[in-house]
């Protein structure tokens, strides 16, 4: 059997293409997470992403509109989530859970009359250099604006995190909310920033599923994408960089599962499909069994409510 | 001028207030929705929440969706009560259907009075076993049980599908993906001629009855609160906390399994490929809504019944999304949350003239 070396390539660039959601979102929830916030409605904003970019698109004709809209609509619906936790202190999980819930009922309600309508081709960039280098040129080029977004995120985010001010602010908020409160800094408003965050970058994940992967609207298209997300976060110990070699690996398994399947590989197809969740389950064993490392890594006041008397 | 006070105790009234408040305001925003989409606002709120219960079988629909909804919640509340979040009652669900469905099938066309109680028992024992994969995970390993929970969900519903399109799926049955009909003795009697509620009914007031005694006459409920509002002061007070998550997971997917039970062996009789309408994450919202307490579940069951049989009747009368009733679900939970703030806080207004 001769292994074509392109064919190598464009599996590597499809394994990467279905690794984008899960970059952005996990990026933006760990943003979040950092500043000590537990948001767990990704699945509600991503999905709500979808439809608004979905829509959006549909109904202006414009790409950028669609996008910024996309993410536009995951900052409104995080506003809901970063009001409550913030502002009435309510408790976190709680609050993401209704999130969730409420954004796949929104969604599927604002959906029903986009099922069944076409997408449209949303442009790729570099696409005429693909054919120029073996293996590497279809993992570079041709893809989407979005793609390299999502492929330079993690590496501009751990820069924010280390290297600049706020990026230290953002942590300091996370790790001791009363020191860095004591300090001049107003807690509540950086949070609140860093939930909007979040959400923007969940509604660009969305949008990515509806508009670019698989153009066209369908109920419930993120299918646990959010929950895989809110494990990567943990997976990579709060690292951005880490997150991608996460990312990677979720997306090899979606892309494997479709090609065990076109070569007739005889394992039941629900077995492929459930694959992803259950070596979610796996790793976050291995990565947890350490107690102390997560300990160490995770930003120490995640998902507990700061409240100060004014 | 309007000033916020924070109270020195959390009060009690308000404690039992605020449910109703979030129902209030629920009933307000979703008319603001219908209006939003083009609809009367009250006629679309009356065909969401009167008139689907408006007669004998409305009623008795309004049960019947009630019940696994209140068992379920019931289950999840001895875990919420100390503190462990289990989001995978829709998976344990799932999983003791699975099992019980299993069971059902062996006495296939067999009769007897054994055959409901082992098939009952199958189902709680299936969603156990399910519900302690988080539990031994997250005190052996660490791990995070919310996400662990969750994904079990897919995995269950992934099995379920499997088996009902494979190798259970009824040889006569045009490949439809469904399992044969279960013999009469593995099915929960129904109650009334023509009407679908079923003595599923009972398990779930028995899991009220037991709970309530658990939590409020007994040592392990003393300690499970304890637990609930400090694992420093339970570990202090020498409590085995380990075995504490384990059993509270056991007792929340007994509960899930057996709700499985009666969604497969009540009117319908076989497994097939969508058991439950989210039945295990819509309860998460009852178990807050009845502030994780028995009575106040059955209130919060009946509640949330009706935004299932309000999407169905408003889809059919006015063409409403039936996804509205997950917003609503939705809603109530935010604005349960959203009002617990003056639980904790007074909101004072202080007049201008002093």
């Amino acid at each position: 059997m001769i292994i074509d070396i392109n064919f190598v390539g464009l599996i590597i660039a499809s394994i990467m293409a279905s690794a984008v959601p899960l970059i952005l979102a996990s990026c933006g929830e760990l943003i979040t997470e950092r500043s000590g916030v537990l948001n767990l409605g990704v699945e509600g904003m991503m999905i709500i992403g979808a439809i608004s970019g979905f829509a959006l698109m549909t109904v202006t004709g414009s790409l950028i509109i669609a996008i910024f809209g996309a993410m536009l609509a995951g900052v409104l619906i995080s506003t809901i989530f970063a009001f409550l936790t913030q502002t009435l202190i309510t408790n976190h999980v709680a609050t993401g859970l209704a999130l969730t819930i409420f954004g796949i009922g929104i969604s599927a309600m604002i959906g029903k009359n986009f099922v069944g309508i076409p997408g449209k081709e949303f442009p790729v960039l570099f696409e005429g250099l693909k054919d120029t280098l073996p293996l590497l040129g279809p993992i570079l080029f041709g893809h989407s604006i979005v793609f390299y977004f999502a492929f330079t995120l993690p590496f501009v985010t751990s820069y924010f995190l280390k290297k600049t001010k706020i990026g230290l602010i953002v942590r300091a908020v996370g790790d001791s909310p009363e020191s860095a409160s004591n300090q001049g800094i107003n807690v509540r408003l950086v949070r609140y920033a860093c939930i909007l965050y979040g959400g923007a970058m969940s509604g660009l994940a969305g949008a990515y599923l509806s508009m670019i992967y698989t153009p066209q609207w369908i109920e419930n298209m993120t299918g646990g994408r959010g929950w895989i997300a809110l494990a990567l976060v943990v997976f990579s110990t709060w690292n951005p960089i880490k997150i991608l070699i996460g990312a990677m690996i979720f997306g090899g398994l979606t892309i494997i599962q479709f090609h065990m399947q076109a070569i007739g590989v005889r394992i039941p197809v629900q077995f492929l499909t459930a694959l992803p969740y259950i070596v979610t389950i796996i790793v976050l064993v291995v990565i947890s069994r350490d107690s102390r490392k997560i300990r160490l890594s995770t930003p120490s006041s995640l998902g507990k409510s700061f409240y100060k008397d004014n | 001028m309007i000033k916020i006070v924070k109270r020195d105790q959390p009060s009690r009234a308000i404690f039992f207030f605020t449910p109703v408040l979030a129902i209030f305001l629920t009933l307000v925003a979703g008319g603001l929705i219908f209006f939003i989409l083009g609809f009367k606002p009250f006629e679309a709120l009356k065909f969401f929440f009167i008139v689907p219960i408006a007669d004998k079988y409305g009623f008795s629909e309004l049960l019947l969706k009630a019940t696994p909804l209140c068992l379920i919640a019931i289950g999840l509340s001895f875990c919420f009560k100390s503190n462990n979040w289990n989001i995978g009652a829709e998976g344990q669900l799932t999983f003791g259907a699975i099992v019980s469905g299993g069971v059902a099938l062996l006495f296939y066309e067999q009769e007897g009075f054994y055959i409901l109680p082992i098939v009952i028992l199958a189902g709680a024992i299936g969603g156990m076993l399910y519900a302690s994969i988080p539990a031994i995970l997250k005190t052996y390993f660490n791990t995070n049980e919310i996400l662990v929970s969750l994904m079990l969900v897919y995995v269950s519903k992934l099995i379920l599908d499997y088996l009902v399109v494979g190798p259970w799926s009824n040889p006569e049955g045009f490949n439809f993906p469904e399992t044969r009909q279960f013999s009469d003795s593995a099915k929960l009697p129904l109650l009334f001629e023509g009407l679908r509620i079923h003595a599923g009914i009972f398990l779930a007031l028995a899991a009220v009855v037991i709970s309530w005694f658990v939590f409020y006459k007994t040592y392990l409920g003393f300690q499970m609160k304890v637990s609930g509002f400090s694992l420093k002061t339970a570990k202090y007070a020498g409590y085995k906390g380990k075995k504490m998550i384990i059993l509270v997971f056991l007792i929340s997917g007994a509960c899930a399994g057996l709700a499985g039970v009666g969604e497969i062996t009540g009117p319908i009789g076989q497994l097939h490929r969508e058991i439950s309408p989210d039945y295990g994450f819509t309860a998460i919202i009852v178990a807050f809504l009845g502030r994780l307490h028995p009575v106040g579940i059955i209130f919060a069951s009946l509640v949330v019944a009706i935004t299932y049989l309000g999407a169905e009747t408003a889809q059919i009368f006015m063409q409403i999304p039936k996804y509205t009733g997950q917003v609503f679900q939705g809603m109530i939970l935010f604005f349960l949350l959203a009002s617990d703030y003056l639980l904790f806080f007074k909101i004072k207004f202080i007049g201008s003239k002093k």
